[in-house]
């Protein structure tokens, strides 16, 4: 009988507590995306699926059809602006709540919980209840302006004499509310484990408090900003549920996930469905290669 | 006056009224969801300012449990995100102990499949999953939600849980296994016990997936009512012109509750539970 060393018993044991994780994640997402990318490039509908095998006809159709739609590029605009702006809102917010609640006061835990309730509700209740509050005929939002705003199905109003993207914006600020609290978490931690003598001795120094924050605080939570940019971006950038949710998709809002569902379910053409999803995965890889390099580069020098 | 008291006096001030306002943005809606769930439609068309309901009534939520079917939702849901839990953890601990104690092939390069599942898009993986669940049949069936919930909290749940194994000291498991103990029965015996905080952590956050999760669950259950989870069911009634808003309310409330409850009591648990570490160490 051969007999095993204690290092290889202990590499054998380790593939066999990981095996179930990895089969799990390999079947159920590694799999399926290469089997998306194939879908992506052959003519599939659910009626003729059964006969797009492996070595179905592929072709580059998806991709034509789906990129010369105006649709395609205005959904994508619309993601643009709504990642970008729902990342920066809600940050700087999380970034702001997390400096007023640094030092204790009485009630802080409460207020502290309370802040969080948004991000750990369930997406469908609180959508909902933006839906109820912004209702144009009962909602309670409505009763506290002059003139009734039909905020999620009205794609331009006018306000200050501006013409501005009222669906548009709505679905943002939802986006902000919801994801505050995921950026206060994380800098109110790295806050918190800041050591204080680098602000007293600034203080000693005649700093104020402003100067505290852009000299001393800003560049200790510059690493922490920069790692939730990244996350809230990849994150919002392929979001469904919040957009489908608020207003279907429709007055100007929809982003390339909520085409991606209405090509697979509601037109039943899974080709032309990947073929989008694949293009929305790419742009976000070159977004997030750009920004490493640009950051990755920026760290260095300093 | 100097610019250094202007500052402060400044801050003193914005400083409560931020804190004001950020309190009012995140309660004020979850205090009119509950004051809206407890009055009847009439009052709301008549009186859309009012903010306490001149009438109380519970009748709302007698209707949306029964008649609109919430308790079978609840039953659903409670079934998906039980079952997530369990065999989250029961897939998670073995695979979390081996990244944090053994030396296997593959070992660094396990982090990074972790991270591009976390990162991964839902959008995209629902298409293939869509279309393989059609073809065999698993559409409509609530095993099959729940291996992707599975699928999409592994990686996220051994990372947590390996933070924290690699906490406990390898002399206690040395000390175990001297005493006769095999591998596994060190891990159930004494890493187990002694990683309580982290996996009811690692529970709550799968259950909490399982609970909100609406893409998959609405691409998956959609046309089977009876297998509606409440997310589901509730997305799918507040287009009906028939249902009054209140008793929809009632329904968002039954869907928000049991995450807010859990979520409160268990964070307690938790810090308590790390503290107590922290005052023996």
């Amino acid at each position: 009988m051969r007999v095993r060393t204690l290092r290889q018993q202990e590499a054998r044991a380790g593939l066999a507590l990981i095996s179930p994780t990895l089969i799990i994640t390999l079947v159920v997402v590694v799999v399926p995306l290469l089997w998306a990318i194939m879908l992506a490039f052959q003519d599939v509908r659910l009626i003729n699926i059964r006969r797009a095998g492996l070595f179905g006809n592929y072709t580059l159709e998806n991709f034509t059809y789906v990129l010369a739609e105006p649709g395609f590029w205005g959904s994508l605009v619309n993601t643009l602006i709504y990642t970008i702006a729902g990342t920066a809102l809600s940050i700087v917010i999380g970034l702001v709540a997390a400096l007023a609640l640094r030092d204790r006061f009485p009630g802080r835990t409460i207020i502290r919980a309370s802040i969080l309730v948004p991000y750990i509700a369930p997406v469908v209740a609180v959508a909902f209840l933006w839906e109820v509050m912004l209702n144009p005929q009962f909602g309670i939002v409505n009763t506290w302006l002059a003139e009734p705003v039909a905020f999620l199905t009205q794609a331009k109003g006018t306000f200050l004499g501006m013409e501005v993207p009222v669906a548009l914006i709505t679905v943002i600020l939802f986006e902000a509310w919801r994801y505050f609290p995921f950026a206060f978490l994380f800098i109110l931690a790295r806050l918190q484990a800041m050591p204080h003598e680098l602000e007293e001795a600034a203080t000693v120094d005649g700093a104020t408090p402003t100067q505290r924050f852009r000299y001393v605080i800003m560049p200790q939570l510059w690493r922490i900003v920069a790692l939730l940019s990244v996350l809230r971006f990849v994150f919002t950038f392929t979001k469904f549920d919040d957009v489908y949710l608020l207003t279907g998709g429709g007055a100007g809002t929809e982003v390339v996930s909520v085409r991606v569902y209405n090509f697979l379910t509601a037109r039943d053409d899974i080709g032309a469905s990947a073929a989008q999803a694949i293009v929305l995965a790419l742009v976000l890889v070159v977004f997030l290669i750009v920004y490493l390099r640009s950051f990755g580069s920026a760290d260095e020098q300093r | 006056m100097s610019r250094d008291r202007f500052e402060r006096a400044l801050f003193r001030v914005l400083r409560p009224i931020t804190i004001a306002v950020l309190f009012l943005v995140t309660a004020f809606p979850f205090f009119y969801m509950v004051m809206l769930s407890v009055r009847d439609i009439q009052e709301l068309i008549l009186d859309p300012g009012s903010l306490l309901p001149e009438r109380w009534t519970l009748a709302t939520y007698r209707d949306v449990l029964t008649r609109q079917g919430f308790l079978t939702f609840m039953a659903n849901s409670a079934i998906v995100a039980v079952a997530s839990v369990v065999v989250t953890l029961l897939i998670s601990i073995p695979g979390a102990y081996a990244v944090a104690r053994l030396d296997f092939f593959g070992r660094r390069q396990v982090h990074f499949l972790f991270l591009a599942v976390y990162l991964f898009p839902a959008i995209v993986l629902a298409i293939p999953l869509f279309v393989l669940f059609t073809m065999i049949g698993l559409r409509g069936s609530l095993p099959g939600l729940i291996l992707v919930y599975i699928a999409q909290t592994v990686p996220v749940t051994v990372y947590m849980l390996r933070n924290y194994f690699e906490t406990v000291p390898a002399s206690v498991e040395e000390a175990a296994a001297i005493d006769g103990c095999g591998r596994v029965e060190t891990i159930w015996r004494v890493v187990l016990p002694l990683s309580k905080p982290s996996l009811m952590a690692t529970g709550l956050y799968a259950f909490m997936i399982a609970w909100n999760e609406f893409l998959f669950a609405l691409l998956f259950l959609v046309e089977r009512r009876d297998r509606w989870t409440v997310s589901l069911g509730l997305s799918q009634l507040a287009g009906s012109i028939e249902i009054p808003t209140t008793v929809l309310m009632a329904g968002s409330v039954v869907l928000t509750l049991p995450i807010v409850v859990l979520f409160f009591a268990s964070e307690r648990l938790l810090t308590e539970g790390l503290t107590a570490g922290a005052e023996k160490g």
